[in-house]
């Protein structure tokens, strides 16, 4: 399997970036962190739009950079495609003039991705003729992912693609970039500081943390690997791959079906049976030793065995503990509650989720 | 009376602003591009070069332009070897004369445009595969034409306008280095004021008819 590999070292005003990763060069991999964790940066430094002293980059068996040996392609030869923050389209360009761009300059012959392909894809259809300034921002990059595309790539680089874009935009463009990964097999690297962007998406998480590389690895196992929880603070938590099993309108809930464990969360626009990723933030967790003998507002009541408590520092006051629900699941509570509760490995209690996050 | 005017200054004079801007605009591209994006320590410096034109007296600029470009100068001597013919009091030396007078007319619009352009379009254009050279056709130059616009008519009317420098580096050669502005000048001494008004008259209005245009179509672009 083709990976991309690199190291880059990179000195900016108040902020270093040293992140060394080794990703496989398929599927969609993100790249998470807190805001000024050097995620932008490092994507720059990927694209080649930052060069940084010392930067090494591999894609499969070619050397993309290698600054020791003086070795560094130009981004206009890497055919990675990029989509920016903001969608940045040419002003001089038509909408179809924009998406041209990129295709023209790729042979016919070397092309991945064909005009007709990407149109329908991204329903770009109806936008072909207007000009770039009658285009709602969400139009705008959905046009900006579609010119990136149409250079056919080998590797699309998303850098918070959806950050300009209110929710409903968000929503809107979302289903679209999953399509690219599935129906053009394109490997997507992507950029955000939002886990609810990354959940439907990403099987591959790089955490980034003050310009490091914290933790890289199959994004389910690293969201409930208790020795990254710390560095993730309130975005800690574990993520669930669920099915659909039943909605009910009556109530305005669907339930998802945990590995035989019912779980309840707000209505949602997904067919029974379907799979389903969430993610429940390890704060959201209560932990009880027997199930509640009077009624609760909790809909979520999960049966449990303890895993893995982590070490905690003295003058911390809060603890993280790993569960086993049928799939790892994180808890934080506090140091006081686990003397309370004399937990040990292996104890079978009971879990309370207040909430459920969704992709 | 109109018959009895000599139109030669007139075509020189737009000949040689021609020109001027043609080479102005060439020359001033890298310039301003370079200007627009070094970090470089000679930006500075050399900016204030650039703009030495619009304060220096046009007798001082022309004074050693006459040095430069006579028969003993850096670029008149080698001229002369090449081309058996002298660089000063010809429409050569003219042109190269204009292009250092008229030099910030063209670059401080172009280094502005530039500027304005930034660095986001040429990130987009390469990463979708565009070579520098290719990007700065293609995406540079069409986001820069306000500014090329801008250059090539400040460059055009202020070549019009000249008098001092061609003064001192061409003379008054009728048909040759006789621009509008000396012939004007010329007109003046012999008291023959009707002529005088007749070519002053006529490079106002044309230049202002000129810039008008210009205005308005920046206005009407913003819109």
């Amino acid at each position: 399997m083709s990976r991309l590999q690199g190291r880059f070292h990179l000195q900016q005003a108040g902020f270093t970036l040293a992140a060394e990763f080794d990703l496989p060069a398929q599927g969609a991999s993100a790249i998470f962190g807190p805001s000024g964790a050097g995620k932008s940066t490092l994507l720059r430094c990927i694209a080649g739009l930052e060069r940084s002293p010392g930067g090494y980059l591999r894609l499969g068996d070619e050397l993309l950079q290698d600054e020791t040996l003086g070795i560094f392609v130009p981004p206009y030869k890497r055919r990675f495609g990029f989509v920016f923050q903001e969608p940045r389209l040419f002003s001089h360009l038509s909408v179809h003039g924009n998406l041209e761009y990129g295709y023209k300059r790729v042979a016919p012959g070397q092309r991945t991705v064909e005009w007709q392909q990407v149109v329908t894809l991204l329903a770009l259809q109806p936008l072909l003729a207007r000009t770039v300034s009658h285009l709602s921002l969400g139009e705008q990059q959905r046009v900006a992912i579609g010119r990136a595309l149409l250079s056919s790539p080998r590797l699309l680089l998303l850098d918070e693609p959806l950050a300009s874009l209110d929710e409903q935009r968000k929503q809107e463009i979302i289903p679209y970039i999953q399509r690219l990964n599935h129906e053009l097999h394109l490997p997507l690297l992507y950029v955000s500081h939002s886990l609810a962007e990354i959940l439907p998406l990403a099987q591959t998480l790089l955490l980034l943390s003050h310009g490091t590389v914290v933790a890289s690895g199959p994004l389910l196992e690293v969201c409930s690997d208790l020795r990254w929880a710390d560095s993730l603070g309130a975005l800690a938590g574990a993520v669930l791959e669920t099915r659909v099993a039943s909605h009910d309108h009556d109530f305005g809930l669907t339930q998802l079906d945990l590995h035989g464990q019912p779980l309840y969360v707000p209505l949602q626009n997904a067919a029974v049976g379907s799979e389903l990723r969430v993610q429940v933030l390890a704060r959201n967790v209560a932990l009880i030793l027997e199930p509640p003998t009077s009624a609760t507002s909790v809909l979520n009541v999960l049966q449990a065995t303890v895993m893995e408590i982590a070490e905690a520092a003295v003058d911390q006051h809060a603890v993280q503990v790993k569960l086993d629900v049928g799939a790892p699941l994180l808890a934080s509570i506090s140091r006081k509650s686990l003397h309370t509760l004399a937990l040990v490995p292996g104890q079978r209690l009971y879990v309370m989720i207040k909430a459920v996050s969704m992709g | 009376m109109l018959n009895a005017i000599d139109l030669a200054p007139v075509w020189l004079t737009l000949q040689l602003a021609t020109v001027t801007t043609v080479v102005l605009l060439l020359l001033g591209t890298p310039l301003a591009w370079w200007l627009a994006h070094t970090g470089s320590r000679w930006r500075t410096p050399l900016e204030a070069v650039v703009a030495l034109p619009l304060v220096l007296p046009p007798t001082v600029l022309g004074f050693y332009l006459l040095i430069l470009l006579g028969p003993e100068g850096w670029l008149g001597g080698p001229w002369q070897g090449m081309t058996g013919s002298p660089l000063t009091f010809t429409f050569s030396g003219l042109v190269i004369a204009s292009v250092f007078y008229s030099l910030p007319f063209v670059v401080q619009p172009l280094q502005g445009a530039f500027t304005n352009v930034g660095r986001k379009p040429l990130e987009s254009a390469w990463s979708l595969g565009a070579r520098p050279l290719d990007t700065f056709v293609t995406v540079v130059m069409p986001l820069a034409r306000r500014g090329y616009i801008m250059a090539a008519v400040l460059g055009f009317t202020h070549t019009l306008g000249e008098f001092g420098v061609v003064l001192m580096v061409g003379g008054s050669i009728p048909g040759k280095t006789q621009v509008l502005s000396i012939a004007i000048f010329e007109r003046v001494e012999v008291m023959d004021y009707a002529t005088a008004h007749l070519l002053s008259i006529g490079l106002l209005g044309f230049t202002f008819v000129v810039l008008l245009l210009v205005y308005g179509m920046q206005r009407g672009e913003r819109r």
